[in-house]
């Protein structure tokens, strides 16, 4: 009766090596060394080890003390120049150190202490076997068949299965409570169709991000780059107390001379060489406007994907798959830019219904 | 006289010393920067001569890349009406006249003179109107609303300048540079001229007094004492990490080392 | 006996009536363990995420984790007046308004890079020592699943503050989720309470990051210390050390001191740091809208593989049926961290597998021993490193005047190409290191002493090694490799198992290839006679130049001694 004990099955070569003990020549080794410390046979060296653990204990004490001296005397707002670190708040600095000396020099008392004063002789400590003898697993194996004999837990099949089966289902209720999370209204469209959408209407103002401000046409110059939103945005984010809209709709403008562009998604959905693109990156969704006027680049600097605005917002490097989506856009009646309707595809990162 | 003598010595008066003068320093320079925005605004409306010696340090340092009519060659853009403030902001910066071609134009120690500067601004600008460089008034944040600085700054040059404005990278070798050097004068005229691959930010679409409000918050950047201490540059957890796994680590790997090794 | 003794032994009394702890004491206060520094890294994980627990808890006195938007009006003049949500309004009340909280707010975040940096240092010195090998399978299971469990309370701890950063960070996490096969959207809109960024995502990952982490950081930690404890602590090869006992110094009270002393130190070293350098500067980067970004948004260092696996992935989307697969999201930031934390895992099993290699093992391997688990260690460590090189791409472009795009090109093709190039060279140095330490065994080491001997002939003495390096270099051992086994019995019954073990093996020869062989007794034996030898030639050449230079000098004495040859 000893399961657990089993030989190699392998059949493998240097079985012992395997299996058994490290070959007992290369065992002649030296029993354990130990030269005597300065402190051992020195007492003048124990005694002065003894006074630099007794001060560095002082010390620190006295560390707390300033500690709490500098939380009462010093202005949370005042500063102070340090070489080496410049301008820096005074109340954190004293701090960090007064509590962070204070700390440390218990640690190095107590190490030196034990270093210098403490016997450093090493011990040898034999390792108890870790797998139990055959008797105890006899044993445990006796106390295990005669429970299971006891409860009839192999012989009532479905007692053993209607228990397992509760088992299984007992867990159910803590994953039931969870749907909860899902705080999206009854009737609500799917995920993928939300997604999809922005607050973008036909005729949306286009205005700038911060300021709220509509833009003409002529505002713009060639090289010129406007971060903007829809002029809805605000009231929208008012009601709705939350950031979805602004996550899905901030967009940029760009002005190029009309030769320069070379393609765009529709060919009229500029005006006058005015382009708007989606703000958010089709990879995972960083907010992108590093414009590179010059080239029309537009970077990510979360992951590098590189867009070409001259050419549709195409991926030119980096990992996005997708191109920057364009909104089309027009001028009103009062000469300001508005969207003509919300981007004609989902704009961020990739998702599975997308298509 | 006698504690006066003695405070002297004291390890702050370098400090205070240092601090006044580089307040000096900057109060003359502002002084100087100003004055000379403010005589260059006024030679855009005609000082001949002004234009004439300007037109022949073009043809001497500029025209080679930039063509005879400024026109602009296959070596450098057009400069038909970039504006008084484009040329102060290249050369004054030192970015033009380039050294060498590459991926973008570095910050250097200028080749003209302020005066120089102004004619050659004049001169450009009197081919095409443009930009002027801007006054002292434009420039003047006092009165700014740092708080909506630092929200135009996250939305409009965070994305290439860095929240802390250390700069970043751009595509193929360009970047965007720090602004921690950066005066007034130098970011009001980034942003209406659009340098190199910055895109432009008119006084249209980003109004004087946004602008003031942006260079007001990129003073506070500038200027501001790190109330946690030293800021490791200010680029984020990039150089956080380089001091954890450098310095950090390796006081508590030394301590660990202490511990384990035997005492004498 | 003093007073306190006595009081405290009353109390021992008191406890040991009710649940025997003297037994406990007996066995335990005399416990011994080895002692090396490279022991002490698991011991700083430990007490920074004491310190993690500690300051965690001053934290949550002025935290409010709520996305409801405030308008602020503290102390801090360049957002007065800015929108912004609570929890990044209180986490900037903490910074400027809470004497000391800038400071605890430090020590929490700095400790946490250092809870992370400290685990991975402590999991590499278990790999390349083997002391994950029988009985400590269980116990490298755990560390696993501990590293893990770090990784994302760091990641969670990183976006409570609702900065620019962190949710710059947790925007990327969803983009991440969404692009999951079919239940992305779905499992996006529960996680977030609808579309992102919403306002309940960060009370939900409070709770998770002050209760659900650390609880089962705290009951692994104890299991994982406990199994510590009972197996004992593996050693060093050296003088006295068998794999049948442990050398090293009592716990109490060198232990208690040495070990109880380095938790102050790792306290005080981050306390300190915390008073001098910034980390996380959240009023510097601005609260979280989703339109606005920062150059340079980067993770903290331990998500940093993961961010630079998405930077270097090119891009590979499909289109089919109506579906979108995301492989340029989906294989750098699910299934490639899937797969190398399986392997972690399940590398201890891997490796006993190939060896068939049973035994128990607490006297440690040095790495040369075992150059291909080394060279696997440092190939991994450097697809991780170049990994993270690329996480910091933008700033390295910056700060060196690179071409981005170029170094991404550089990182695309190294993480490829350079960790076999790492395998092969740090197995070869291994192979090297293990003929030198043959050599020292058997020859000694290199004096630098020339010799001119009488005949003219030069030597380089060597002397004998200490007992400590010897009984180090003693310590390794061959180990044959799996025979192959036969395709079919002497019946000609096919093995069932045939082509299974033919792999086994085939890996278990690689896994020994090329390994030097360890010295035999005999040898050493042989070797031990000719040392000595030669020690004592080389003196009885001294003394007989010596002596002849005394009588005036003789270059050449033809009755020298002839055996001494170099080796």
């Amino acid at each position: 009766m000893s399961e657990r004990l089993d030989a190699p099955t392998d059949g493998a070569g240097s079985t012992l090596a395997r299996t058994g003990e490290v070959p007992p020549e290369r065992l002649e080794v030296a029993a354990v060394t130990h030269s005597p410390r300065r402190a051992d046979i020195d007492p003048r060296a124990a005694r002065r080890a003894e006074r630099q653990v007794s001060i560095m204990f002082g010390l620190s004490a006295v560390l707390v003390v300033a500690f709490i001296a500098a939380y009462v005397a010093i202005d949370i707002s005042s500063t102070v120049f340090i070489p080496g670190l410049g301008d820096v708040g005074a109340m954190n600095l004293a701090l960090g150190l007064t509590f962070g000396g204070a700390i440390f020099l218990i640690g190095a008392g107590a190490v030196h202490w034990a270093k210098k004063l403490m016997p450093d002789v090493e011990i040898v400590a034999e390792r108890h076997e870790l797998g139990s003898d055959e008797a105890t697993t006899d044993a445990a194996l006796a106390a295990y068949k005669r429970g299971r004999d006891e409860s009839g837990f192999a012989q009532r099949r479905i007692v053993r299965r209607s228990l397992l089966g509760a088992l299984a289902f007992f867990p159910l209720p803590l994953v039931v409570l969870l749907r909860d999370l899902w705080t999206q209204a009854p009737g609500a469209p799917a995920p993928y169709v939300q997604l999809a959408n922005t607050i973008w209407e036909p005729g949306e103002r286009i205005v700038t991000d911060i300021t709220y401000q509509p833009v003409k046409a002529e505002d713009i110059p060639v090289g010129g780059l406007v971060n903007v939103v829809p002029e809805r945005l605000k009231e929208v984010e008012e009601a709705e107390g939350n950031l979805n809209a602004r996550a899905k709709s901030a967009a940029i403008l760009v002005r190029m001379t009309p030769e320069q562009i070379r393609s765009q998604q529709n060919p009229d959905w500029d005006y006058q060489g005015i382009l708007a693109f989606s703000k958010i990156c089709t990879h995972v969704g960083c907010p992108i406007s590093l414009y590179e006027q010059r080239t029309h680049h537009l970077l990510c600097p979360c992951h590098q994907s590189t867009f070409d605005l001259a050419d549709s917002g195409n991926v030119i490097f980096g990992p996005a798959a997708r191109r920057m989506p364009q909104l089309a856009i027009d001028v009103d009646a009062e000469g300001y830019l508005i969207a003509r309707g919300d981007f004609a595809e989902p704009v961020g990162p990739s998702f599975w219904e997308r298509g | 006289m006698n504690s006066l003598t003695a405070r002297r010595r004291h390890p702050a008066v370098a400090f205070v010393l240092l601090v006044l003068a580089l307040g000096l320093t900057g109060t003359v320079y502002a002084l100087v920067s100003s004055a000379s925005a403010a005589t260059a605004a006024a030679p855009a409306a005609g000082d001949q001569t002004q234009i004439d010696q300007g037109r022949q340090l073009y043809l001497e340092g500029c025209s080679s890349c930039h063509g005879l009519q400024a026109q602009g060659t296959g070596n450098g853009p057009t400069l038909i009406g970039i504006g008084a403030a484009a040329v102060d902001f290249q050369v004054r910066t030192g970015r033009m006249p380039l050294a060498q071609q590459g991926a973008q134009a570095p910050a250097k120690i200028p080749t003209y003179s302020a005066e120089e500067i102004n004619q050659l601004a004049a001169y450009i600008a009197s081919l095409a109107p443009g930009p002027a460089i801007p006054t002292a008034e434009q420039l003047d944040f006092a009165d700014a609303d740092v708080a909506l600085g630092g929200e135009l700054f996250r939305a409009n040059c965070s994305q290439c300048h860095q929240a802390a404005g250390q700069g970043g990278a751009l595509t193929r070798g360009k970047y965007a540079p720090t602004l921690m050097g950066a005066e007034p004068i130098d970011i009001y005229e980034a942003m209406i001229t659009g340098p190199q691959s910055m895109p432009v930010f008119n006084d249209k679409t980003l109004p004087p007094k946004d602008k003031q409000a942006i260079i007001s918050y990129i003073d506070h950047l500038q200027t501001a004492p790190q109330p946690g201490g030293n800021a490791l540059g200010s680029f984020g957890p990039v150089t956080e990490g380089l001091f954890l796994w450098t310095a950090g680590l390796a006081a508590l790997i030394i301590a660990a080392v202490w511990i384990g090794v035997k005492a004498k | 006996m003093s007073t306190v003794e006595r009081a405290g032994g009353g109390l021992a009394t008191y406890v040991d009536d009710r649940v025997s702890s003297n037994k406990f004491l007996k066995k335990n206060l005399s416990k011994v363990f080895p002692d090396h520094w490279s022991f002490m890294l698991g011991e700083i994980a430990l007490y920074s995420f004491i310190v993690i627990l500690l300051s965690g808890v001053y934290l949550t006195l002025w935290f409010k984790p709520s996305m409801v938007e405030v308008i602020y009006n503290g102390p801090y003049v360049p957002l007065k007046g800015v929108k912004m949500s609570e929890a990044y309004a209180s986490t900037l009340d903490i910074s400027f308004d809470v004497r000391g909280g800038l400071l605890i707010r430090q020590i929490h975040h700095w400790a946490a890079l250092f809870f992370v940096a400290a685990v991975s240092v402590h999991l590499f010195r278990i790999f390349f020592t083997g002391a994950f090998r029988k009985p400590r399978e269980t116990n490298w299971l755990i560390g696993v699943a501990l590293l893990t469990l770090a990784l994302l309370a760091g990641f969670s701890g990183y976006s409570l503050p609702d900065d620019l950063l962190s949710g710059t960070g947790l925007k990327i996490a969803s983009g991440i989720v969404l692009s999951i096969p079919i239940i992305g959207t779905w499992a996006s809109f529960l996680l977030f309470g609808g579309e992102f960024p919403g306002t309940d995502f960060i009370s939900r990952l409070y709770g998770i990051h002050i209760l659900l982490i650390p609880g089962l950081i705290l009951a692994l930690v104890t299991v994982h210390l406990m199994m510590v404890w009972y197996q004992k602590h593996t050693q060093f090869p050296g003088p006295g050390r068998k794999n049948s006992n442990v050398v090293g110094f009592p716990l109490f009270p060198i232990y208690t001191a040495k070990a109880g002393g380095f938790f102050f130190l790792v306290f005080g070293v981050i306390t300190v740091i915390s008073g001098l350098f910034t980390i996380n500067p959240v009023w510097t980067f601005g609260p979280y809208t989703p339109d606005q970004v920062s150059a340079g948004t980067q993770p903290d260092w331990y998500i940093g593989w993961l961010d630079g696996a998405l930077r270097l992935m090119p891009p590979i989307e499909f289109t089919f049926w109506g579906n979108t697969l995301s492989l340029n999201v989906l294989t750098p930031a699910l299934i490639i961290p899937g797969i190398i934390f399986t392997v972690l895992g399940a590398y201890p099993f891997i490796e006993q597998w190939i060896t068939g290699d049973k035994r128990e093992h607490h006297l440690l391997d040095r790495p040369r021993n075992a150059p291909t688990r080394t060279g696997l260690g440092v190939m991994a460590i450097t697809f991780y490193g170049l990994l993270w090189i690329g996480g910091g791409n933008d700033l390295i472009a910056l700060a060196f005047g690179l071409s981005i795009n170029s170094l991404i090109w550089f990182l695309r093709i190294a993480v490829i190409v350079l960790p076999p190039i790492a395998f092969w060279i740090t197995k070869r140095i291994c192979l090297s290191l293990q003929r030198r330490d043959r050599e020292k065994l058997l020859h000694g080491y290199e004096t630098g002493r020339i010799l001119r001997l009488p005949n003219g002939e030069f030597i380089e003495a060597h002397e004998p090694i200490n007992e400590h390096e010897r009984a180090e270099l003693l310590s390794k051992m061959d180990v044959d490799p799996l025979p192959i086994p036969p395709a079919a019995d002497e019946n000609g019954v096919a093995n069932p198992h045939g082509a299974l073990g033919r792999t086994r093996a085939r890996l278990s020869h690689w896994f020994y290839a090329d390994t030097v062989p360890a010295v035999t007794a005999a040898e050493l034996a042989a070797a031990h006679d000719h040392l000595h030898h030669e020690v004592e030639a080389e003196a009885h050449d001294l003394e007989h130049y010596r002596s002849l230079e005394a009588l005036g000098g003789v270059m050449h004495d033809p009755d020298g001694p002839k055996q001494n040859t170099p080796h």
